[in-house]
């Protein structure tokens, strides 16, 4: 990563009549395109040479910081190691050049490939079947409860339109939840940070025959086990709703507890969080959806293929390579690196729940709170050491979260040098908190001016051309 | 111990020390020992380097290769090596979504770019970030307009629209409580006179076709945007963005929204993704607009800077009031298709049609030569034309795989045939002379 800005658009580098690339000739003979169908003027696109584009990528790149560049502790993202033998065989021609309509006596290597995937996430998973068109985890979400909603609707029981989540659950949940034409009820969360089993039951005691299903991640979103899981699984049954796991937490479950076996009957997965895939700056995901036998039937048609197959080929190739000898260490290792994080900080750091965590946890802040030194400002004070900040601000039960996810792909060193920085900081807010509150210093730009983006929009270099 | 597990005996000894546990197991003691996993997962025992490769090179070798003259919304275009080679760069594909504009000004700048290459080919006020792919573009358009209105909640659909991107849209529409109607098709074309009829029957939030339509006809949109807007309907045109380098674009046939995907911008067809959607509208509806959005501002040295934007819109800040659940975009795609674009430029992406164009009516005039095969509508077609044979389909498309080719999309009893740049005449005189057998 550069710390210098290189800050230039490809536009701003095009010069007429230079061209990127080299196609046939035409020699089909005289065929032009009628006038009428034409556009009046052509699209302003940049002229650039070859090598012009690719070092204005490279510069760019320089401007970003991925896995690759550094410790990227995202809570809720699960920043882990991306393999490089995953890029190798999912760039392989036998498959990058089949076309999605090819006969399937053509593309039996890709089917073969679907078909061993389901097996594997099946198999870690205790569901029976999955699809594989949800293309990220919010289509997947968006998936899992159309496939809750047509089961229901197939039985003639139209009343069930709501969805129980807990108050502490990503917002894409409600989202998902709404786009699918149900409404949401929030059961509220007890002090540890786990579902409030009282009001739970209160709800589906007042309302359960309109229960179309209760959607939860466990670990839940502040890394802690719900351990009423069994129970709370069978009051959901009993009042004929469906249980619904948000895979985003899966990875510390991977050798630890399956869905299925938690009472779940329908979840999807992040392949790009537990299985390695990279998040390519915010996609390509994809987000499997899992059922128990007999919801198959009910899986909606959310995509035309089967989803994105590349990044499929990626996961496959991860649970290839950790077989089931080192898959089943995924969730310990997550765990274990996520729990000495936070022993190792919550003297400085204000811990509010003071449990054992799963793969995150979250602090509130720093514990001193008379620096007026925030989450914020130790996030972006972060950047100038060389990491990507935690997640801030999320989940909402608390007024400076600040939530941290290591992965177990991290060595003891690169978890002692954090938490040796995150103590500097928390000390730093007490001698030198404008330092803090000013940061980033050590980065390619400072803090930016969000409200002037968003009260006068420039979207487009077009627009900005005329500004300018 | 593994070589993505740095973890040593010693540091676990300390590590375990400082948690306060002994083993694995205590760290999970909160867990209820009877849903515990206990055993082995059933899967293969772990696999060296070689070993996956093995396994992925046989996968490979059971799909046929076959040149590919099919299209039906996905296009074999030229994938110049640079992009690959780009993308592999690991600053872009091993980061998140940019949040932490500081350190995420290469993803944002390329957005930005994105969103403007997309208005220009569209000829649209405003891009998104990106979108999943075509099919969902189009789903998130129809439940824009839904929402945009005024208590309506029915969309017109175009008969020529593919329906692979229907059935999509049949399923979102079922579930969101959207009702969808058909706009019948009048030999090969959207049917206006039908269009009107539907629009005056009221409650109408949206009409959605599709540019060139399934059949690959080019249609005349005129008189379409009036239609709606006279009746308040959004007019969304689902288009092949590659095509818009030269075909008169959505903005300037009057669409308030213009979705499609962005494959045939040079994504490699991969068994159907990853692609990207794009999604581009007015300035009026900006902020109804689902997905992310780049804008330009400045930083606190009063340096140019990019960050996301108009977060109030998104489903993280909504919630149940959210009109849509996206959170990410399509990035790197959206970066494959920005590179191309780089590199094609204003002159390439037009050669690019040309050539698509040249080839596909040279392969269907030689087609008609034949005297087996006749245009099931006489209308005139981009790069993909639509035509009857009369013989058996099902013996010819299986004659072109056996000689190595994909010889179009079979389609309720006829062939539907697509060529781009990327094909050439050798080729396509070896596939006529199969078909002529």
């Amino acid at each position: 990563m550069n710390n210098k800005l290189y800050g230039k658009l490809i536009f701003e580098l095009s010069k007429e009549g230079r061209v990127g690339y080299n196609l046939q000739g035409n020699n089909y003979g005289k065929y032009e395109i009628p006038a009428a169908m034409q556009r009046a003027e052509d699209a302003q696109l940049p002229e650039c040479d070859e090598l012009t584009v690719v070092r204005h990528y490279t510069n760019l790149s320089n401007n970003n910081f991925g896995v690759d560049t550094g410790f990227y502790p995202l809570g809720s993202c699960t920043m882990k190691y991306n393999p490089k033998i995953n890029e190798e065989v999912a760039a392989l021609p036998q498959f990058q050049n089949l076309h999605p309509e090819q006969p399937a006596d053509t593309t039996k290597g890709a089917l073969t490939l679907v078909s061993m995937l389901e097996h594997a996430l099946c198999e870690l998973t205790g569901l029976a079947h999955f699809t594989f068109k949800p293309y990220a985890g919010a289509h997947g979400e968006l998936t899992g409860l159309m496939t809750i909603d047509s089961y229901h609707r197939s039985r003639g029981d139209m009343a069930r339109k709501k969805v129980i989540v807990p108050d502490s659950a990503h917002g894409t949940n409600p989202a998902s939840a709404a786009v699918c034409g149900l409404e949401i009820i929030e059961v509220k969360s007890l002090a540890d940070g786990t579902v409030d089993f009282d009001d739970l039951k209160r709800i589906v005691a007042e309302q359960g025959s309109e229960i179309a299903a209760m959607m939860m991640t466990n670990p839940n979103t502040l890394g802690l086990f719900e351990t009423h899981i069994p129970e709370i699984a069978a009051l959901i049954h009993d009042c004929g709703g469906l249980m619904y796991y948000d895979g985003a937490n899966l990875n510390p479950m991977l050798g630890v507890c399956r869905p299925g076996d938690m009472g779940f009957d329908v979840m999807h997965i992040n392949l790009h969080k537990t299985f390695s895939t990279p998040h390519g700056g915010g996609g390509p995901g994809s987000g499997p959806v899992g059922v128990r036998e007999g919801l198959q039937e009910f899986f909606p048609v959310v995509s035309p293929y089967h989803g994105n197959f590349s990044v499929m080929m990626r996961a496959y190739a991860y649970i290839l390579s950790l077989g089931r000898e080192y898959v089943k260490l995924v969730g310990p290792l997550a765990t274990l690196n996520a729990n000495y994080i936070k022993e190792s900080l919550k003297d400085v750091y204000e811990l509010p729940i003071d449990t054992m965590c799963c793969h995150e946890f979250v602090f509130d802040g720093l514990k001193d709170k008379s620096t007026g030194v925030t989450t914020m400002d130790v996030a972006k004070r972060l950047l100038d050491d060389g990491y990507h900040a935690p997640t801030i601000y999320f989940p909402l039960l608390f007024h400076e979260s600040l939530m941290i996810e290591p992965t177990e792909n991290e060595s003891k060193e690169t978890l002692d040098e954090f938490i040796a920085v995150m103590r500097q900081i928390a000390e730093e807010a007490k001698t030198n908190p404008d330092e803090v509150k000013s940061a980033p210093h050590n980065t390619p730009i400072g803090r930016v001016d969000d409200v002037l983006a968003a009260k006068h929009p420039v979207t487009t270099w077009k627009v900005l051309k005329n500004e300018e | 111990m593994f070589k993505y597990f740095p973890h040593t005996e010693d540091d676990l000894k300390v590590m375990m020390e400082r948690v306060g546990v002994k083993n694995f197991d205590e760290l999970y003691a909160q867990i209820p020992e009877n849903i515990r996993f206990k055993g082995d997962y059933q899967i293969d025992s772990a696999s060296t380097e070689e070993g996956v490769r093995h396994v992925f090179d046989m996968l490979g070798a059971q799909n046929k290769q076959l040149i590919c003259f099919a299209g039906y919304g996905v296009y074999d275009h030229t994938n110049p090596s640079v992009i690959p080679s780009l993308l592999q760069r690991s600053e872009f594909l091993t980061s998140y979504t940019p949040y932490q504009a500081e350190i995420s000004q290469g993803t944002l700048h390329y957005i930005f770019e994105f969103q403007s290459m997309m208005a220009e080919l569209t000829g649209m006020d405003i891009s998104n970030a990106s979108m999943y792919d075509g099919t969902t573009a189009a789903a998130e358009a129809m439940m824009m307009a839904v929402a945009a209105g005024k208590k309506v909640n029915k969309v017109l659909v175009s008969g020529g629209m593919n329906p692979r991107t229907r059935e999509v849209l049949d399923t979102y529409a079922l579930h969101h409580g959207i009702e969808l109607d058909t706009i019948a098709m009048n030999d090969g074309v959207t049917d206006l006179n039908e269009l009107k009829v539907k629009l005056a029957q009221g409650g109408v939030a949206g009409v959605m076709v599709q540019q060139p339509n399934v059949y690959g006809i080019v249609e005349d949109f005129t008189g379409f945007a009036d239609a709606c807007h006279e009746q308040k309907a959004l007019f969304i045109m689902d288009s092949v963005i590659a095509d818009l380098a030269v075909l008169k674009t959505p903005g300037e046939w009057g669409a308030d929204i213009a979705v499609g995907d962005g494959q045939s911008l040079g994504i490699p067809m991969q068994f159907g993704g990853p692609y990207v959607g794009y999604m581009c509208c007015t300035e009026k509806l900006i902020r109804k607009m689902p997905g992310r959005i780049v804008g330009m501002t400045k930083d606190n040295r009063e340096q140019r800077a990019f960050v996301l934007t108009l977060q109030a819109r998104e489903q993280h800040i909504r919630r149940q009031k959210a009109t849509s659940n996206i959170c990410s975009n399509q990035s790197l795609m959206a970066l494959w298709v920005t590179v191309y674009l780089s590199l094609m430029g204003k002159q390439g992406v037009k050669e690019a049609a040309q050539l698509s164009y040249a080839g596909a009516h040279y392969l269907c005039d030689e087609l008609l030569k034949t005297g087996r095969f006749h245009l099931a509508y006489d209308k005139p077609f981009f790069n993909e034309f639509y035509v009857k044979y009369d013989g058996d389909v099902d013996a010819l498309y299986q004659r072109f795989i056996d000689a190595g080719f994909l010889g179009g999309v079979k389609l309720d009893g006829g062939l539907l045939f697509a060529v781009t740049e990327k094909r050439n005449k050798v080729e396509i005189d070896e596939l006529i002379k199969i078909a002529a057998l």
